[in-house]
């Protein structure tokens, strides 16, 4: 069973009519030729499907970015990458399956994959903690990146969390620490390091994995400080304002590239990422390889300034230094 | 710590007779004083008189401005000023601050309910300071720090592009002078009204972090109430040592999140400075009163102590380290 979302209903309705068309004309021998009713519909149903994709709102994005069916890191690990070994553990208290991390092979070299990882159903997402990490998964993924800047193979971060979890345990060991100090570590790895946000960016918890030379992130992908819902919930006192929210904080990928906090836009297919995993996956691993191939000339040296300016940079202030009141600009200035 | 709250309010010192009542022998008395503090309340004079929340002593403003903001019979903190906080850690006459100018801009035409320019605006007229954070260097008996202090009451705190670029020159700075650094966190996170801008001076405070333990510099956080998401998830939580003020809420996400998220009950006194030094995440707990003398004893242990114990006065040029430390000036 195909998942639709409210805006996608048009076309849901359309397929239906299709299909029923199709199977009409297969059981129904009346000898009516039903084949230009078909094409017209199928000509009308690529027509909606166009107009509503290619005008997708921000709210509409961040739909796609948390459907049901999208792929998941562990997905990309199976299409993009080969001979992913996987590595449990934080060795300090647990194995975070929010987190996965492990040794795997893009386009024939070695490197190190990380990534937040859902669940795809109730059973995994509770396994999965709905792909929101604890300390430990933060823990673990820092463990895994020394690991990699200890053995000299660079490091790419998939990233697709609604956040860190928000809970006692994760307060209590300490979460806020666990991301500040991958933070700051991330910043002097001294291998490339490239992040891609493939669904969910989700504030800090992303960021916990996402200080890197290059950060990616997939057409329907967001990546927002604060989720649509909890800005709405505290500006606008109203949950139900998350589209107006998820207009307002900028957070879909082309926002981003325009802003210049992300280095490029990775297409997904005409409906979304899951509608051809392996359309994706192509996209995906060109990406992927090329930026890692352009980090990776670059001198340790250089790299290391380079990630450093990278987020020196990132702000928009004005600077007044002579006139620390502001009535006493004069009018030329 | 609610329990004695409500105990203490029973009885206020003004009035109420001491020992009348049983602790804990009743509930239905704890609505009681709520309705007979009303009118009294509205008899206090604006801007003279402060009611403290914990013990419900009646304090007089300069008193409590005076006793920076302790609450003096039961020591309560109530929230300082960044500069009266400032002028507590710093020799006179020896903080310079800088990229006091500095201030946000709108760079996402951000219109919630009310837009981020008319919020700016209104903010700094009522602190008088450009945005959340006042950052300068500085001499504490004699030894050259770096020090940036957080300013609550400036859109709680929240860090945007100016609190991240301010913070990262302070620790620039501090690296560059070779000195160490004091920031003094008092914030609710990221400031929404620039989206992804703010998230990011999360990675830039970090990394300018990095390269300033790197040089062998020591970092003391201080977080006082409140000090949660964004700010704790970078340099807050990064210090080589982490101060807290007493019964401070520190934390990742809010107790209500949590609360709305699990549906778990929270432990007591969770995410309180003492819960945190209970679980081990924190190194001490100081009173304010006690901060400078707190710090200076750590700056020195740890090494910042650049200038020699004979000179310890409030020198003439608080940038010029001692001699056994002057390759950078």
């Amino acid at each position: 069973m195909k998942h639709y979302l409210d805006f996608e209903k048009p076309i849901a309705e359309l397929q239906r009519k299709l299909d029923e068309l199709r199977a009409h004309s297969e059981s129904v021998s009346l000898g009516l030729n039903l084949e230009t009713e078909v094409a017209l519909m199928e000509k009308k149903l690529d027509e909606t499907r166009r107009s509503i994709y290619s005008n997708l709102s921000p709210w509409q994005r961040v739909q796609l970015a948390r459907h049901p069916k999208r792929p998941y890191t562990l997905d990309y690990l199976g299409s993009v990458f080969t001979d992913f070994q996987e590595l449990h553990g934080d060795r300090l208290f647990a194995d975070d399956r929010a987190m996965v991390g492990g040794f795997a092979r893009l386009d024939g070299r070695n490197v190190m994959v990380i990534g937040t990882q859902k669940g795809r159903d109730t059973k995994e997402n509770i396994l999965r903690n709905f792909g929101s990490a604890h300390p430990e998964g933060y823990r673990k993924a820092l463990r895994l990146m020394r690991l990699a800047d200890r053995f000299q193979l660079p490091i790419i971060t998939l990233i697709d969390t609604a956040g860190a979890y928000p809970g006692v345990g994760a307060e209590e060991r300490h979460i806020a620490e666990a991301i500040a100090v991958n933070l700051r570590e991330m910043a002097v790895m001294r291998v490339p390091m490239v992040a891609m946000v493939i669904g969910e960016g989700g504030s800090g918890g992303a960021l916990g994995i996402g200080v890197t030379d290059r950060v990616l992130i997939l057409e329907n992908a967001y990546y927002s400080v604060i989720s649509p819902e909890g800005c709405a919930a505290i500006l606008w006192k109203d949950r139900a304002a998350a589209p107006k929210a998820a207009g307002a904080l900028k957070i879909t990928a082309r926002d981003l590239l325009e802003l210049k906090l992300v280095d490029e836009v990775v297409p997904e297919p005409l409906g979304g990422a899951h509608t051809d995993l392996e359309a994706t996956s192509q996209a995906v691993r060109q990406a992927l390889s090329r930026h890692l191939a352009e980090v990776e000339a670059l001198p340790e040296e250089d790299r290391l300034s380079r990630r450093y300016e990278k987020y020196r940079r990132m702000g928009h202030f004005v600077e007044d230094p002579v006139t620390p009141h502001a009535d006493a600009v004069s009018p030329d200035v | 710590m609610s329990d004695s709250r409500f105990k203490k309010n029973l009885v206020p010192p003004a009035e109420a007779p001491s020992g009348t009542k049983l602790p804990g022998s009743d509930t239905s008395a704890l609505r009681k004083p709520k309705l007979s503090d009303a009118p009294r309340r509205r008899s206090i004079p604006e801007g003279l008189w402060t009611k403290c929340p914990q013990c419900g002593a009646m304090l007089y403003d300069k008193d409590l401005a005076g006793n920076l903001e302790i609450c003096p019979t039961c020591q309560h903190h109530f929230p300082i000023k960044a500069r009266a906080r400032i002028a507590s850690l710093t020799d006179p006459d020896s903080f310079e601050e800088l990229d006091a100018g500095m201030a946000s801009v709108d760079i996402l035409q951000f219109t919630g309910v009310a837009t981020y320019v008319d919020r700016l605006a209104k903010y700094q007229k009522s602190t008088g300071l450009k945005d959340a954070v006042v950052t300068g260097v500085g001499r504490l008996d004699g030894r050259p720090l770096a020090l940036a202090v957080m300013e609550f009451s400036f859109l709680g705190g929240s860090m945007g592009s100016v609190v991240g670029e301010k913070i990262t020159r302070c620790i620039e700075t501090a690296t560059k002078k070779r000195l160490g650094l004091v920031i003094v966190s008092s914030s609710g996170g990221a400031r929404m009204y620039e989206g992804m801008f703010s998230l990011m001076q999360m990675a830039k405070t970090s990394a300018a972090l990095a390269y300033h333990g790197r040089a062998g510099l020591p970092f003391i956080s201080v977080l006082t109430n409140p000090t949660t998401a964004g700010v704790m998830a970078s340099y807050a939580s990064l210090g080589d040592l982490i101060i807290a003020e007493p019964a401070a809420m520190i934390g990742f996400a809010g107790p209500r999140v949590i609360k709305d998220t699990t549906q778990a009950t929270l432990p007591p006194g969770f995410q309180t400075a003492e819960f945190l030094q209970e679980h081990g995440l924190i190194d001490a707990i100081v009173p304010r009163n006690h901060l400078r003398e707190r710090l200076a004893f750590h700056l020195d242990l740890l090494g910042a102590a650049t200038v020699p114990p004979t000179a310890r006065a409030p020198g003439p040029e608080p940038s010029q380290p001692a001699p056994n430390r002057t390759e950078a000036g």
